[in-house]
């Protein structure tokens, strides 16, 4: 039976990634909230949902996780980030003054009001999704449909090539990143309706 | 407003079952909780927010079940309000499928909810709700317990010290306004969101398109609220926002 495992550190609310995908996947598929490297090890595709702080959250990892063998097995199978999913895959991140897991070379900013000073903070809301380069994450999704967002922190990729999708808040920020068997993506599938079970159906069915 | 307005239709629940009534007389059974958010979803809704108005204590966690069932089933941001009066009811809502909970009341008894719910959950899963009543001119009033009791609290002020003690939103009904479909307060929608730097939902008032679009222009609200023209199809949430586009206003269409 295929394995999918939602990490679990502790934050945010991962049961409903659970339940969007239990939505999509088929019916055999078992859908795994875990903190044990044997369970990621024997999985077939790995999802890091969340929600919080990046210290937080690489501060449970370390506590659950080995992280060179952590590192290790994110590296092997299809993983899909969300929100401080993406970001703690980055070198390190401003927020706290955070050193994170560096699989994306690059740093997590605060988002600043750039120019008309209008913007709220968190950006907490629907906004359209620029695909850069089309990834099978984005089958049968139009070029700037509207997903949920909910953070106050953006990604910075050093290397244009992993910069997959943009999305304008404030400032012209990276949505997304791909490389190699890693996708993440810094807004909510799980909370983006339709859009959403797209994406997250269409990991499910990506073969790297 | 150059980024994304949302529309939220609310909900009123009692007992787990969606109740429509005006001004709490009249209550009618108006369906199946998951049904009527499906169909809001459907409808491009941006989120639905979920008022708990059950009487009884021990009917209480059937919003729990109505919670659970919606989040099988729908996937947008889903609000849970009415009667949290702890840490631990906000715990209890968010480990059963709502993504924000609103505090009313219990934040105006006890300020340290705020502060010590955002510092454990985060910010983003708390909405601070505040009932205001006109005073004067550019004066209005913090009422709680439904707005049954007066508090003496400046509702500008008390908007602001929620923003400072971390709240992620605030959803602000104008109790004048409310069930009049007069349109909203936007004085106070207005003096609120200058003074806050965190989205303000506008609620009370909501009759024709045109105050919905007041709102978020004079208002400067980030999001609007409305539950009576929902339900009763006055208008549809697509109407509502063909017209707000039409005036210029972003939404997800």
């Amino acid at each position: 039976m295929a394995q999918i495992s939602i990490i679990d550190y502790g934050m945010g609310n991962i049961h409903s990634v659970a339940k969007a995908l239990a939505k999509v996947s088929p019916k055999n598929y078992n859908i795994k909230i875990t903190k044990s490297i044997s369970d990621l090890q024997k999985s077939d595709r790995i999802i890091f949902p969340g929600q919080g702080a990046a210290k937080q959250c690489m501060e449970n990892l370390k506590n659950n996780f080995d992280i060179d063998k952590f590192k290790l097995i994110i590296s092997q199978k299809p993983f899909l980030g969300i929100c401080i999913g993406l970001q703690v895959l980055m070198t390190k991140s401003e927020e706290d003054n955070t050193m994170c897991l560096n699989v994306f070379d690059g740093s997590v900013k605060k988002i600043s009001n750039t120019k008309k000073g209008d913007i709220k903070l968190p950006h907490m809301g629907w906004s359209p999704v620029q695909i850069k380069e089309q990834h099978p994450i984005f089958k049968d999704i139009n070029n700037n449909s509207f997903f949920y967002f909910v953070h106050s922190f953006y990604v910075d990729p050093r290397n244009d090539k992993e910069k997959t999708s943009y999305t304008d808040y404030g400032l012209h920020f990276t949505s997304t990143i791909n490389r190699d068997n890693y996708v993440a993506v810094q807004f909510h599938p799980e909370k983006s309706s339709t859009n959403g079970l797209i994406l997250l159906k269409n990991f499910i069915d990506w073969s790297v | 407003m150059s980024y994304t307005k949302r529309i939220i239709p609310c909900l009123d629940i009692d007992n787990g079952r969606v109740v429509k009534g005006i001004n709490f007389i009249d209550i009618k059974d108006a369906g199946d909780p998951v049904e009527v958010a499906k169909k809001y979803d459907d409808m491009g809704a941006d989120e639905i927010t979920f008022l708990d108005i059950t009487a009884t204590h021990q009917n209480r966690k059937t919003i729990l079940d109505t919670v659970e069932s919606v989040a099988n089933e729908v996937f947008i941001p889903l609000t849970v309000g009415g009667g949290v009066s702890s840490y631990q009811d906000v715990i209890t809502l968010l480990n059963v499928g709502a993504d924000k909970v609103a505090i009313n009341s219990a934040a105006v008894v006890n300020p340290n909810i705020i502060n010590n719910v955002t510092d454990k959950v985060g910010s983003q899963c708390i909405v601070a709700a505040i009932d205001a009543k006109k005073q004067a001119n550019q004066k209005w009033e913090v009422f709680i317990h439904g707005g049954r009791k007066s508090t003496g609290i400046d509702a500008v002020d008390w908007a602001k010290e929620l923003n400072d003690r971390g709240a992620g939103e605030l959803l602000v009904t104008s109790m004048d306004k409310d069930g009049t479909k007069d349109g909203f307060d936007t004085e106070l929608l207005e003096s609120i969101s200058k003074k806050v730097n965190i989205p303000v939902i506008a609620s009370g008032g909501a009759g024709e398109l045109e105050h919905l679009y007041l709102a978020l222009k004079n208002g400067k609200a980030d999001a609007v609220l409305a539950a009576s023209i929902f339900h009763y199809e006055i208008f549809t949430i697509l109407e509502v926002k063909n017209y707000l586009k039409k005036q210029g206003v972003q939404v997800r269409i």
